[in-house]
């Protein structure tokens, strides 16, 4: 998955020239939290509602808003910003966004801005890749973490002629072990985790009864 | 006559095979049950007849509808697109004949309620809630309640209630009328993360004109009878009193039970009569005893499913059943019963839930309340 796949291309953005009050009017009415700032065409910053909160005065007294008035976005602005390709993996943006500590990344490409990737983007994201898109029961398998044993799983699963609707691989808790936990598209997954069970890898999920 | 039994020796040809779970035979073990405990009699059993298609495409496609019934006459092509030929369900002879004879019974019992023939009807062979407008999914080929609550609005104009205790979310039946504030899905089940069909969630609450018109109780696996009544109490007369059904629809799965081989729930008869007289004692209060009672999930079909669907007939024809089952009762089944059968009506276990769950069965309903606004 990229980033071209995730992100919005419809992006709210404010010049350089731009007052502060202008830009947090923007972010107020369009209910977002980032700012791409442009100069020219070209992307020249990022302003976030943080960098306006640490502006903002404490009591909005007439010459304090009369200074807010006063200040250019292109003064307050982080530049140059961190930004995304809309070709990077999902993976990777999401990893500058937790690294940098973060809320957006504007996508750019050949110099033009094309989309923004915000948090709210990759939450989506991992709700749609976690979430159960169509009937399937849960099955969830501890292997060695070596060759071949997602596939010795799977294949097992094929001879019951049983479509896998998804599957994630987190490490296990225990050494050197992986869980394999996948959404198979059957009721009844007893017979699966009987024939799972057989080739000696630890079934956690179904729990036996009784 | 205040309660309708609707039923047919040819609910016997829905079957996917030997060895498959889903077994009418059941069907045959519950109603002799009954009769054989004096708790049903010959002139409250009323015929089904099989759907027409016209009335399987209110909620089915044509398309559809004609390959389940090219795939019944023996014509080989590959329908997993359509559901069908899979290991949960297989193709078997006249299959459409089958799942039509269900529809069939559940408009019965849908018509005599909304005609007010009787006041309750139960069809025990209906309850196929997962089956899709055009794809057959765990056991369900057609779906007779999407099918008889299709009836209930456009031919009797009238506001539909659904609840569905099912161990197994109710999904196909939400998804049809997902968009409709006149027919009120209410479905407990155990938590999809862990169960089929995964949906079911608290977030799943309708769309459109229909939004807040889907409620989900997902509880969590190895939730017994304490904390699942309790999340029926906080849930379900609330959630229909505001909703002033005018009939309500009642799928009852016996599946959540501790011995069902399919889900992983832990209640016994308590919490089964539990909501068999709550519900029975709603329908009294809010819609003048319009009362339609469907069957659906039960694995253990010679343990369980016979005990608790007596249980709920006695509930809706308000006698009161011995508390053993006859000898006569078990000496006819004994031949084919892989244990004992069981000789107390009710379960004289109950299994306590080792794990913590009735916290986070809490939250969910409370999350859950939160979120209906209309309430």
């Amino acid at each position: 998955m990229l980033v071209a796949d995730i992100m919005s291309t419809r992006v709210v953005t404010v010049n350089v020239s731009d007052s502060l009050c202008h830009a947090l009017a923007t972010l107020q009415k369009e209910r977002i939290r980032h700012l791409p700032v442009l100069d020219g065409d070209r992307l020249a910053g990022i302003l976030t509602d943080r960098d306006l909160r640490d502006m903002s005065p404490a009591v909005l007294r007439e010459e304090n808003i009369e200074r807010l008035s006063k200040l250019r976005v292109g003064e307050v602005m982080k530049s140059p910003p961190i930004t995304a390709h809309p070709l990077d993996p999902v993976e990777d943006a999401a990893r500058l966004m937790y690294v940098h500590r973060i809320g957006c990344l504007p996508v750019v490409k050949e110099g033009a801005l094309v989309g923004i990737l915000t948090e709210t983007d990759i939450l989506r994201c991992l709700v749609e890749l976690m979430g159960v898109s169509r009937p399937s029961s849960r099955l969830e398998v501890v292997v060695p973490d070596t060759p071949g044993h997602l596939a010795s799983v799977a294949s097992v699963i094929r001879d019951f002629g049983v479509n896998i609707i998804s599957v994630i691989t987190p490490a296990s808790k225990k050494e050197g072990f992986r869980s394999l936990v996948f959404r198979i598209a059957t009721i009844d997954p007893r017979q699966i985790k009987q024939a799972v069970t057989a080739l000696g890898y630890e079934v956690i999920w179904p729990p036996d009864k009784r | 006559m205040k309660a309708a039994y609707i039923h047919s020796e040819r609910f016997l040809s829905y079957r996917f095979g030997k060895e498959h779970p889903f077994n009418p035979l059941r069907l045959e073990l519950a109603r002799s049950l009954m009769t054989d405990m004096g708790l049903l009699f010959p002139q409250e059993i009323i015929l089904p007849r099989p759907a027409s298609e016209r009335l399987l495409r209110t909620v089915h496609s044509p398309q559809y509808v004609n390959i389940v019934k090219r795939l019944g006459q023996g014509e080989k092509m590959d329908a997993s697109l359509f559901g069908l030929g899979t290991e949960d369900n297989p193709v078997f002879p006249d299959m459409h004949r089958a799942g039509s004879l269900v529809v069939g019974a559940t408009i019965r019992a849908c018509a005599a309620v909304a005609r007010g023939l009787v006041l309750h009807a139960v069809n025990l062979a209906g309850g196929l809630h997962h089956a899709h407008r055009a794809c057959a999914s765990g056991f369900c080929i057609y779906n007779d309640i999407s099918v008889g609550i299709r009836l209930l609005r456009r031919h009797y104009r009238m506001r539909v209630a659904y609840v569905d205790l099912d161990a197994h979310h109710g999904d196909g039946v939400q998804w049809e009328f997902y968009d409709d504030p006149d027919v009120l899905t209410l479905s407990i089940h155990e938590n999809g993360r862990y169960l089929f069909p995964g949906s079911g969630g608290i977030h799943e609450l309708g769309e459109g004109p229909g939004l807040g018109f889907s409620v989900n109780v997902p509880v969590e696996p190895f939730t017994d009878d304490e904390s699942w009544i309790w999340c029926f109490d906080s849930v379900v007369p609330r959630v229909l009193s505001s909703f002033r059904p005018d009939i309500i629809v009642l799928q009852f799965g016996c599946d959540a039970h501790y011995l069902d081989p399919l889900s992983h729930l832990s209640l016994t008869s308590t919490a089964f009569i539990h909501a068999a007289r709550s519900i029975h004692q709603l329908s009294h209060r809010l819609c003048a005893g319009r009362l339609v009672v469907l069957g659906g999930g039960g694995y253990d079909v010679f343990s369980v499913v016979p005990r608790i669907w007596t249980l709920l007939w006695a509930e809706l024809s308000d006698r009161i059943p011995t508390p053993d089952t006859p000898p006569d009762w078990r000496a006819r089944w004994r031949g084919i019963s892989p244990l004992p059968l069981p000789v107390r009506l009710r379960d004289e276990n109950t299994p306590k839930c080792q794990v913590p769950v009735f916290e986070v069965n809490r939250l969910t309903v409370a999350r859950l309340l939160d979120s209906l606004h209309w309430l």
